[in-house]
């Protein structure tokens, strides 16, 4: 397996409080890892030092071998694209919104690449033009999608995009995922809170708690574990 | 105007306090230092003035107008201690708007460069710079924690910090600014200028007493753009560290 991102006893503190304690572990190229793990236990920090919004207080993280410091932050976002949990959205329209990684770089997104991307995620055309603070919480998170694979990342960080939406809506992102990651062999990294969803979608689980890496490895072997914490884990939030 | 007769002026203190007494108001002991802080400063500002005005040395009028900017720093400083240097920040902008107004004023003669022009002049633009340096400071902190999500998108996307907070900047420089112009449009109408007013008591021409208002007014606007664009400018930057991350707790 090739790494897409590597983490080398990879810490990170926030006013002098240990957010993550020697993270180890490997993110394989073209593959869905799900990272699951009860609230603060660290997750989208660890997600948001993949594409440098945060940086590790010791410890290196490489991006396909490299360290992450020798990237230049803008091109490390754009190479390591994130959907974040809220899916803000700028005063516009969709198009805008689509438009604005490009916007950023001074260029101008062509409409029939914005309306290829709208496809992507399973909108039509007649959304490019609405405007994105009437769409509901399903729609705006497509459109959030969309605008950070509009980059065209080789890596997709996702932090828990389908929180706060309902079952069918969830279907809905959940397929849209696995076809991105086919159709354009993108490196998904998925925090989830829903231990199913980690099931159906990962190839390779990451558990978390308390800061630390747990356990982790190939999804459907990783739930027969019989690691005391992921079991407890595994029953806490069923019973949830 | 004798001191006996400006004594009699104190009726307009007695009257809030005793407003803030009996309804519980609690305001007495800040009416009572503002007013003893009022006559002192103010009678000591009138005999500086009076010698500097008498001496006509530039060393004075360089040193009115610095104690003027090192008062304004410190005031405005304290609504912008998460920023950053920002006391330096501050002190230079109202070096700039001071440099720039003056400059202007004196090198196209229109005042003459003289300790009875500059020295109000300077005080008038300076004391608005502080004001405008406060709301412009007030608003854009606020705006930077409310949308902290917005910011970390575009930098997320690969935006750089100048593209991440331009939002945030021109929102808070627009709305430091709207007071002045906003003033400006009903200035004469619904109030006459303190300094006018001043000069139309003291007896003299109103006509010139509203050109000099007009000089004021110009400068005025001059002086709000100047102040939060600098400021703004100045003060972006430092919310953001070398690898263009958001600084935590702004």
């Amino acid at each position: 397996m090739i790494p897409a991102i590597k983490f080398e006893n990879v810490c990170y503190e926030k006013d002098e409080l240990s957010i993550l304690n020697n993270i180890n572990g490997v993110f394989n190229k073209g593959k869905i890892t799900t990272l699951v793990g009860p609230s603060g236990a660290g997750k989208t920090t660890l997600l948001k030092l993949c594409n440098g919004l945060y940086s590790a207080t010791s410890g290196e993280i490489y991006i396909q071998d490299n360290p992450i410091h020798s990237y230049e932050p803008t091109t490390l976002r754009r190479k390591v694209g994130i959907v974040l949990q809220s899916a803000p959205i700028i005063r516009g329209t969709v198009y805008k919104n689509l438009a604005l990684p490009f916007t950023l770089q001074n260029k101008k997104l062509p409409e029939n690449e914005a309306i290829k991307f709208l496809n992507d995620v399973g909108l039509n055309e007649s959304f490019l033009h609405r405007q994105a603070e009437d769409l509901s919480g399903g729609q705006r998170q497509k459109v959030s999608i969309a605008r950070t694979l509009i980059n065209q990342p080789e890596v997709l960080l996702l932090d828990e995009i389908t929180s706060a939406l309902d079952p069918t809506s969830v279907n809905e992102i959940e397929q849209l995922i696995l076809k991105i990651n086919q159709k354009y062999d993108v490196t998904i990294i998925w925090i989830t809170h829903n231990i199913e969803q980690a099931k159906r979608v990962g190839d390779y689980t990451w558990v978390m708690m308390e800061g630390q890496l747990i356990e982790s490895g190939e999804t459907n072997i990783l739930w027969t574990n019989t690691n005391k914490l992921i079991q407890n884990f595994v029953s806490g939030v069923t019973e949830a | 105007m004798s001191y006996t007769t400006l004594s009699l002026t104190l009726i307009f203190v007695l009257i809030p306090l005793v407003l803030s007494k009996s309804l519980k108001l609690d305001l007495e002991k800040d009416t009572i230092i503002a007013t003893v802080r009022s006559i002192i400063q103010l009678l000591i500002v009138g005999y500086i003035l009076k010698f500097v005005f008498e001496t006509e040395s530039i060393i004075y009028i360089l040193l009115m107008i610095t104690l003027m900017i090192v008062a304004a720093t410190l005031n405005a400083r304290k609504k912008g201690k998460a920023i950053k240097g920002i006391t330096w920040k501050i002190a230079l902008t109202l070096i700039v708007v001071e440099v720039v107004t003056q400059g202007i004023l004196i090198g196209l003669h229109i005042i003459p460069a003289t300790a009875q022009y500059i020295i109000p002049i300077s005080g008038m633009l300076i004391g608005n710079s502080m004001v405008l340096s406060i709301l412009f400071l007030n608003r854009f902190t606020a705006e930077v924690e409310s949308s902290r999500d917005q910011i970390e998108l575009v930098l997320s996307l690969g935006g750089t910090p100048k593209q991440a907070i331009h939002t945030q900047l021109t929102n808070a420089i627009k709305a430091s600014m709207i007071p002045t112009i906003e003033s400006q449009k009903t200035i004469g109408l619904v109030q006459l200028p303190g300094m006018m007013s001043g000069q139309i008591i003291g007896g003299a021409d109103p006509v010139q007493a509203v050109q000099f208002q007009i000089l004021i007014i110009f400068g005025l606007l001059t002086t709000a753009a100047l102040s939060s664009i600098i400021v703004g400018f100045l003060s972006y930057p430092t919310l953001f560290n070398e690898r263009m991350q958001i600084i935590k707790n702004v």
